[in-house]
């Protein structure tokens, strides 16, 4: 029972950090219908800069912050110069597009910060353990989850209760129509596009524990967060929290009770899960 | 998604029709004047021609009839494990192992294809890839089958009962050169057939071609099959070349170097196949001693060029410039421009 409950706290942490870097990708991948492979490459680099500063000795809450804006700025930077030209192009040249862009910033960024595996040491507030009641638990990752949620609900409140998110969830349904009415949809995704990458760049600094910060990072961390997308479904905000959560969980259970075949588990299922919802848990309406 | 035929397509396809003898012949002749001069690299020319035949196979697949995959490297993986079994267990004669390698990848491919071919975009994708990782994980898991992370070493009979294998790899860069020309042939008359032909359509619009009659799902399956059975003799290529083959074979990396290699090419030339691979695998054998994440900044940045710059790759340059000769010959000898 214990170790269940450990196992389902471990699950849901790692859910988090899925969900955190996850969420911006099922935008570009939902709202603009843009194959983004470089998505990793922005949580990445988040990871790589606040890890660096931390390092360096600049307080943990500033590097994060720094590192976040970073993150964020680069992936602005990112959607001006090479996305705005690639909504028009065909699947292929997206995939093309954004898996050399994930080249470049894999090579960018170890020509920069050196080929190891980067360490983030977290503050002493964060680093010791909770007394649960059933057993002690790392103080972190039971952070993770808080953060996790407060994001989530955050992000539930901008999405389903403002003005913002009435038009980012029209745009998403239905572009063409969003566009007649007159919503301005290549602004609208610029700044979610922008939002995105900054979460990615935050959920690739707090998740550094679950998924280390080294030269192949954004590859090979991809697949996660593309399953992500698909299983939930493009577009859908509650469909990826609840797919990463679900991920977490599996993938964790997974590691602990059989090891030698997690993986295999857990892309059965996805597997499975697809031939029978090809659009995912909660499919875009447009698609349905 | 037009309308109007996709004119340069037309006009290659014309090109190509008149059966122009010297061009067809260039690549095959220096491969042949590849194998007198190469010496101690003849083996890095083996695997030229092996990562040519899987990057035309791809060219089938995404180029041709527009499927989507990150996934080949499963087919490359199956038809390598397959030659390499059928070498331990039954026969070590290599040309039948190469078939039966082929067949069954053809097979495990329409298998897989059928259900998967349902889908597009990014759910293809993703089930591409998740076929990829799941063999992945098989064969690393089976490993008193594969040998796990140790690869498995073989054996290989004499080509026909005649040539052996020897220490140079002069056998072996033949053997390559010839399997690659035979589906070279079936592949170059494939694609101007009215199969190949529908794979267009189909590629552009998929309810058009459904709308005008075309079985648009068993088509995708027979060319993703087609397509699965060339990577699969690629693999067995690599595995019986080499007598060895490991798990990296099944790896995702492979997929991911043949899209850039068939890009790099220019996609649905066939020959572009042939440009790319060979570039990638010379530059890439010099540039990764350097440094490798320099390579990766330089393949990164050429992907991107050519997305943005050079819609039809290294083959696409070679017709402007083409064209561009030949226009000036005309004006200077005063011929008609155009029969």
């Amino acid at each position: 029972m214990t170790s269940a409950i450990v196992i389902l706290l471990d699950g849901i942490a790692y859910g988090m950090v899925l969900f955190i870097i996850s969420v911006g990708l099922t935008v570009t991948m939902g709202l603009m219908r843009v194959v983004n492979l470089a998505h990793g490459g922005f949580a990445m680099a988040g990871g790589y800069l606040a890890a660096v500063m931390v390092v360096a000795g600049v307080p943990f809450i500033v590097a994060v912050i720094a590192a976040t804006a970073a993150a964020g700025l680069l992936g602005a930077l990112c959607e001006l110069t090479i996305f705005r030209p690639l909504y028009r192009k065909g699947e292929l040249a997206q995939v093309l597009m954004t898996f050399g862009l994930t080249f470049v910033m894999i090579a960018a960024l170890t020509a920069m910060f050196g080929t190891d595996i980067k360490r983030l040491p977290v503050p002493d507030w964060l680093g010791g353990l909770v007394d649960l009641g059933i057993r002690p638990y790392p103080t972190y990752r039971l952070f993770l989850i808080a953060v996790g949620l407060i994001l989530a609900l955050a992000l539930w409140l901008i999405i389903d209760r403002s003005l913002y998110g009435a038009k980012l969830r029209a745009a998403v349904d239905n572009p063409r129509i969003a566009r007649a009415v007159g919503i301005d949809v290549n602004k609208l995704f610029t700044i979610t596009f922008v939002g995105g990458c900054a979460l990615a760049g935050f959920g690739g600094i707090v998740g550094a524990e679950m998924l280390p910060l080294e030269p192949f990072y954004a590859l090979r961390y991809l697949v996660l967060f593309l399953v992500v997308v698909a299983v939930g479904g493009h577009g859908s905000f509650k469909g990826s929290f609840f797919a990463a959560l679900t991920l977490g969980i599996i993938d964790t259970a997974g590691k602990y009770i059989w090891p030698e075949i997690s993986a295999f588990i857990m892309f059965t299922l996805v597997f499975v899960l697809l031939l029978w919802r090809p659009y995912g848990l909660i499919p875009p309406k447009a698609a349905a | 998604m037009t309308d109007i035929p996709d004119k340069p397509q037309a006009a290659a396809l014309a090109r190509s029709s008149r059966f122009n003898v010297l061009w067809h012949a260039v690549p095959w002749i220096v491969a042949i004047a590849f194998y007198y001069t190469a010496g101690g690299f003849l083996s890095l020319g083996t695997s030229i021609l092996v990562m040519i035949l899987l990057t035309l196979s791809l060219d089938l697949a995404l180029g041709y009839a527009g499927i989507i995959t990150l996934g080949h490297a499963a087919f490359f993986g199956f038809g390598a494990y397959g030659a390499a079994l059928f070498s331990l267990h039954v026969n070590t004669d290599p040309v039948l192992g190469l078939l039966v390698a082929t067949a069954a990848t053809a097979v495990f491919a329409a298998l897989t294809g059928m259900l998967i071919l349902h889908t597009q975009g990014i759910t293809l994708l993703m089930l591409t890839l998740a076929i990829s990782v799941l063999l992945y994980e098989a064969a690393n898991r089976a490993y008193k089958i594969t040998g796990g992370d140790d690869g498995l070493q073989f054996e290989m009979g004499p080509v026909l009962g005649l040539f052996r294998f020897d220490l140079w790899g002069k056998t072996a860069y033949l053997y390559a050169l010839a399997v690659l020309l035979v589906w070279f042939i079936v592949a170059w008359r494939m694609v101007q057939s009215p199969f190949g032909r529908s794979l267009d359509g189909i590629r552009q619009s998929p309810p058009r071609m459904k709308a005008i009659g075309t079985p648009v799902w068993w088509r995708l399956v027979a060319i993703y099959s087609i397509s699965a059975a060339m990577a699969g003799t690629a693999g067995a290529l690599s595995a019986q070349t080499t007598r060895f083959v490991g798990l990296n074979t099944l790896g995702i990396l492979i997929s991911g170097i043949a899209v850039v290699m068939l890009v790099l090419g220019g996609t649905r030339r066939l020959y572009g196949a042939f440009l790319g691979a060979a570039i990638y695998v010379v530059v890439q054998d010099y540039a990764a001693k350097v440094n490798p994440f320099y390579w990766m900044f330089v393949i990164g940045a050429l992907l991107m060029a050519t997305v943005l710059f050079l819609e039809n790759g290294l083959m696409g340059i070679m017709d402007k410039v083409g064209t561009l000769a030949r226009d000036q010959l005309r004006r200077v000898f005063g011929q008609p421009s155009q029969p």
